[in-house]
């Protein structure tokens, strides 16, 4: 019985990560967006200790730690760094605009819900019903990276496409194995070093931080 | 043992340069390294040939015929790419194009990126795999944009955003293989290891691997440079200085093509039919023919030499969907062909553009003239990548050629015309390039083009004569691969 009740939390925790990622895709301005992304590893964080929780899976408890620390604290107050230094924090023009953007979420909601049916059927674990809302949480990162023409919000995509890749980790199987785990954190952490040496570099040279400027290299 | 200096070295030169700083003698430190990689690789492949596949360090790592020749060819191309960079990053240098601390990103990004690529080549894990192919990226982005104009900038970010989706699905692919497997072989981590997969892979749940191996195969095919998913490829090429084209065409493409092979032993052994083959022969087999028309209209040497690369890439990634003994053999023996002439095209072409002071084709004109070991550096070098025969390229193409006319002959056309087309225009290209007038001047540095006819005269060798132990660990790996 009282599995169940986990369940429902989980599942509560699931639609609140689909739902920032929703209000991912509507925001407008970047420290907003920071936010936001602070917020869905919260939700992260907190459904990946609960399945630690009430599966007794210990080593899912180091995977809700590293989650916190990196994607809740150090990236979130590592990018308003970077905002304040840079000094972007301006409007965000998205190239489509928001409400055509939500439609075209839903349908690749939708789309990811018939697509991970016959996997969460297979499923034994509690979670199994999340495998879609993580999937379809990956194709709003990936919808928000499409869509958005600034350097920090395509990075704040890609991130939360990782969000959704962990998250279907650890709904579908419990996580993967703690050194896999680590080296994947350990190849975010380096990513977002390197980037943030890129968008110095980006500034350096274009004086702004949007990629309309980078649109030289085409196939004429 | 072997393994841990193998990937220790690099690793170890990676963290030495970035302390040492650019000083007067960091590239020959950097081929020093590179070096001392390469003679552990031949240990390692000595030891493979005397004892046959082995697993080290408490399954952690997992050498067979197959990774072991990549890892071979690997610090090979790497070794003489390192001696090529040498005189070519100074002229650079000269030129005003880099200076101290970008040298020593360099350097040091290199090794790193080195000891990643073969970290993915012989672990067991295929969660590390992933691990090691994202490190890599990560390894050769500011690599990418080492020059810091505009375009170089635009090509490293664009090369980060792609490979980084196309990695993140790859990640999915692998989760979803855990899935699967941890139901058979229980959770830890163990179920991730290549050879228990191997070894358990019939029972594993088919609609949950053929769903991963989609994944799979676009997330590291991205990486490999097939289309649609190619477009960072021309630019990262084009933008970057040349050795790191070099490594970036040679190796890290095979390098993302070994994973999506490991990936499909496993999913051939689940869904016991060509679901795997037929997406690799579609994706391979549209990349051939669209990068073949694409290098028509292409101004950039640097460009059209990487579209070249799509064009082999995907020859090679039908040539494994077919698979069957004979594919897989000629898929091998390509790969290892285009690597070294590829390689040697570059090395070339970054001391003809150094020259010319241009990478477009119009203004590079009569290398023959003005300095002859370039010159006939590149047209051989394009000759050989062409397929012409004596060199390994034709020996190759025609056994992918001829077994994709027996076993899939609605293929063979496309593959001739994307052949022939590439052959019209890379020839019509190079040509007046090499054989043009000229008043172009010479260089400061004496160019390094040992490596350029070390390479060719391989292919040429490959070409004329397969050495009897060399084609049976040929056959071996072909084996492996479900021949």
């Amino acid at each position: 019985m009282s599995l169940t009740y986990h369940l429902q939390i989980v599942n509560l925790l699931a639609a609140l990560l689909l739902l920032i990622s929703f209000a991912m895709l509507s925001q407008r301005r970047i420290a907003g967006l920071i936010t936001l992304f602070a917020w869905q590893g919260a939700a992260l964080t907190a459904s990946t200790a609960l399945v630690a929780w009430s599966t007794g899976q210990h080593h899912l408890y180091y995977t809700a730690a590293l989650t916190l620390v990196l994607k809740v604290i150090a990236m979130p107050w590592y990018f308003f760094r970077i905002v304040k230094k840079l000094d972007v924090d301006r409007d965000v023009e998205p190239m489509i605009n928001i409400p055509t953007t939500m439609l075209i979420g839903i349908v690749l909601v939708i789309f990811a819900f018939n697509l991970a049916l016959p996997i969460s059927e297979l499923s034994g674990t509690v979670t199994r019903s999340t495998l879609g809302i993580a999937l379809a949480t990956v194709l709003l990162a990936f919808l928000m990276m499409i869509t958005r023409s600034k350097a920090i919000p395509q990075v704040i995509g890609f991130l939360a496409m990782e969000n959704g890749l962990f998250f279907a980790a650890t709904s579908a199987t419990y996580g993967m194995p703690l050194v896999v785990e680590l080296g994947v954190a350990l190849d975010v952490m380096v990513g977002v070093f390197v980037l943030s040496i890129f968008f110095f570099q980006i500034r350096e040279t274009f004086d702004s931080l949007d990629l309309k400027h980078m649109e030289k290299l085409k196939e004429r | 043992m072997e393994i841990y200096w193998l990937l220790g070295i690099p690793l170890t030169g990676g963290i030495f340069l970035a302390l040492w700083g650019c000083r007067k003698h960091s590239p020959e430190i950097n081929a020093l390294f590179s070096l001392l990689t390469l003679l552990a690789a031949a240990l390692l492949t000595h030891r493979i040939i005397e004892n046959g596949p082995m697993t080290v360090g408490g399954g952690w790592f997992f050498i067979d015929s197959f990774n072991v020749f990549l890892v071979a060819l690997t610090a090979f191309v790497a070794f003489t790419t390192a001696l090529f960079s040498r005189p070519y990053m100074r002229i650079e240098a000269e030129h005003g194009k880099l200076n101290d601390k970008r040298l020593r990103l360099y350097h040091s990004s290199y090794q790193i990126f080195i000891a990643a690529m073969l970290l993915a080549l012989t672990t067991n894990n295929m969660g590390i795999l992933w691990v090691a192919m994202e490190a890599a990226t990560l390894a050769t982005v500011l690599l990418v944009s080492l020059y810091r104009t505009p375009a170089s900038l635009e090509a490293a970010w664009k090369y980060f955003i792609l490979c980084g989706v196309g990695i993140a699905l790859a990640l999915f692919g692998t989760i979803l293989l855990y899935f699967a497997a941890e139901k058979v072989l229980g959770s830890g981590g163990t179920a991730l290891l290549w050879t228990h997969l191997d070894g358990v892979k019939t029972e594993l749940e088919p609609t949950v691997l053929s769903l991963a191996f989609v994944f799979l195969l676009v997330g590291y095919g991205t990486k490999v440079g097939l289309a649609p998913l190619h477009s960072w490829l021309p630019d990262a090429h084009a933008e970057g200085p040349t050795p790191v084209s070099a490594v970036l065409s040679g190796l890290l493409l095979n390098v993302a093509l070994y994973a999506v092979m490991r990936s499909k032993v496993l999913v051939d052994g689940a869904l016991g039919n060509e679901m795997a083959g037929n997406l690799m022969m579609g994706f391979g087999l549209f990349s051939v023919v669209l990068a073949a028309f694409l290098i028509k209209r292409q101004t950039d040497v640097k460009r059209m030499f990487a579209y070249s690369s799509i064009e082999h890439m995907g020859l090679i990634t039908f040539a494994f969907g077919m698979g069957g003994a004979v594919a897989n053999f000629a898929a091998l023996l390509h790969m290892t062909m285009h690597s070294l002439t590829k390689s040697a095209i570059f090395f070339a072409v970054g001391h003809a553009t150094q020259k010319a002071g241009t990478q477009l084709m119009g203004d590079i004109r009569g290398l023959i003239k003005t300095n002859p070991t370039i010159g006939w550096g590149l047209m051989l070098g394009t000759i050989a990548i062409l397929g012409v025969p004596p060199f390994g390229v034709f020996a190759s193409e025609f056994l992918i050629i001829t077994t994709a006319m027996h076993d899939h002959p609605w293929a063979t056309p496309f593959l001739l015309l994307a052949l022939g087309v590439a052959f019209a225009s890379i020839f019509g290209k190079v040509q007046p390039m090499v054989f043009g007038e000229t008043e172009l001047p010479k260089l400061p540095y004496q160019p390094a083009l040992a490596p350029v006819f070390l390479h060719l005269g391989l292919v040429l060798m490959l070409g004329l004569f397969i050495p009897p132990y060399l084609a049976n660990w040929y056959r071996q790996a072909a084996q492996l691969l479900g021949g």
